[in-house]
């Protein structure tokens, strides 16, 4: 209960910002529609839509990152953590306060997402719906990673490090906008030793219903969320206790 | 009867004593003020009290439960106004309220009411549908004190309540710092002379995160030797005083 209240309240405090449903609900958006369209005048394998859809979905929930790190960094300058925290709300509550209400928020996202591509021409199936299950733990490993940012970092800080640097980041190394391959070297080694373009080749996976092809990706996924989970499980708690 | 006692309170950070072997009690039902300079400690001083800093040494009870052994109970007893304005911006006021009382457990009849009677005490009517973050500095700090008395909090600490207020502003927190009298123990910090003598049962004077007095402010002025309170204040903290 003191926990469903604290995440209503973080869902109110995201979704009624204009600038978080621009970035979070409309961009991702945008870059379907610009990316298609280039691709109906100069055809490129990785912009076809059943490629560039799960790439954007993966790319989207950086806003996610930036959504939670932006919200707990303004609570904690703001004191109203402060506040909470001599309440009798418990570490718990504030994690899953801070987590779970995000989460409907990037699977929404990724709704968008693919009914903006069904629109432009992806085929409905069945591997659309588990294409949007799969992204969950993906969008956990984003909030983690915000929430990780917003215990560390200022409100401007974030700004800058998950509003510019990690959207970057997850979008260079994600295999979404160039191949790769194409690069090679050190370049790919460190794009595959990180869980961006994992996720996005397991999300490919899944809509092209290679479900044995998720392996080793799914893994890579979700031991990069367990990982940022309990780091900023560890990282909040040790700026409430600073308090 | 003591709502605050407090023994050798002592807060370091690395090399800087902030509170420095504070020794105090506050009775049930009084206002009492910690008054300082900046840095003196009187923050830090609330921070342990709220159970939000851990002290270096020394405890305090309140309502005889341990700062640091019975946390859960202290957090029950007392009602926290933090020095910035600590609301959700994106929230109107009412839901600001409601924010509180659902994070204290309240059923929805007892919520109502409960908003209801803050609302009316500290006249947030006007304002109740409002954004919180789009409200000047003074209703900021009405909704922060309403949002620390919803949970019947026997002891209330203010810190800085009407820092960086106009003049009208924090005339009018006053008169509701005062209707507040009686029914808690309220503990207010602030660094404005008239502010604690105007609204203060005792004050307590801190320099460096050490206690240099603690009386009424007649008492004060009387043995700092002169009738002028911000004079007494700067006489015992320079240390001129006998």
């Amino acid at each position: 209960m003191k926990m469903l209240t604290f995440a209503n309240r973080t869902t109110k405090e995201i979704l009624r910002d204009p600038l978080n449903l621009a970035l979070g609900l409309g961009f991702p958006l945008v870059l379907i529609l610009l990316l298609s369209a280039i691709q109906a005048n100069i055809p490129v394998d990785i912009f076809e839509i059943q490629h560039l859809t799960p790439g954007i979905t993966v790319f989207g929930l950086s806003f996610m990152t930036l959504f939670s790190a932006t919200i707990i960094a303004k609570d904690r300058s703001s004191a109203l953590l402060q506040r909470l925290y001599t309440t009798p709300l418990a570490a718990i509550d504030f994690i899953l306060g801070y987590t779970l209400p995000i989460v409907p928020i990037a699977v929404a996202q990724c709704v968008i997402c693919y009914v903006a591509a069904t629109i432009l021409g992806l085929k409905i199936t069945m591997n659309i719906l588990y294409a949007v299950v799969f992204i969950i733990p993906v969008s956990i490993l984003f909030i983690a990673l915000g929430l990780l940012c917003g215990s560390v970092f200022t409100d401007k800080q974030v700004g800058g490090i998950c509003g510019a640097l990690l959207t970057n980041l997850s979008a260079w190394l994600s295999g979404t906008w160039f191949d790769l391959e194409l690069v090679g070297g050190v370049f790919q080694k460190i794009a595959y030793g990180l869980p961006f373009v994992h996720a996005v080749e397991m999300e490919r996976d899944i809509l092209a219903g290679s479900f044995a092809d998720i392996f080793p990706h799914i893994w890579w996924v979700l031991g990069y969320a367990v990982a940022a989970l309990v780091i900023a499980v560890l990282l909040f708690l040790r700026q409430m206790k600073k308090q | 009867m003591d709502a605050i006692r407090i023994e050798a309170l002592t807060k370091k950070y690395k090399d800087v004593v902030a509170v420095d072997n504070l020794s105090l009690t506050i009775y049930k039902g009084e206002l009492f003020s910690l008054l300082g300079l900046n840095g003196a400690g009187k923050t830090t001083t609330i921070k342990m009290l709220s159970c939000l800093t851990t002290p270096t040494s020394g405890d305090a009870f309140l309502n005889e439960k341990s700062i640091c052994r019975d946390t859960a109970d202290v957090k029950e007893l007392i009602g926290v106004s933090p020095q910035e304005t600590a609301v959700a911006p994106g929230l109107s006021v009412r839901e600001n309220l409601e924010l509180i009382c659902g994070v204290y457990g309240f059923p929805k009849e007892k919520q109502n009411s409960k908003i209801k009677e803050l609302t009316e005490l500290l006249g947030l009517e006007a304002v109740l549908k409002k954004k919180a973050g789009k409200l000047s500095g003074g209703w900021q700090r009405r909704l922060s004190i309403a949002m620390a008395l919803i949970s019947e909090p026997q002891i209330l600490f203010l810190d800085e309540p009407t820092l960086g207020l106009d003049v009208l502003a924090r005339s009018e927190l006053w008169d509701i710092i005062r209707s507040l009298k009686g029914k808690a123990t309220i503990i207010l910090t602030t660094h404005y002379m008239e502010e604690a003598e105007e609204l203060s049962d005792r004050i307590a004077i801190m320099k460096d995160g050490k206690l240099l007095i603690c009386d009424t402010a007649d008492k004060i002025k009387e043995i700092a030797e002169t009738d002028n309170f911000a004079q007494a204040f700067i006489n015992i903290v320079k240390g001129v005083s006998k």
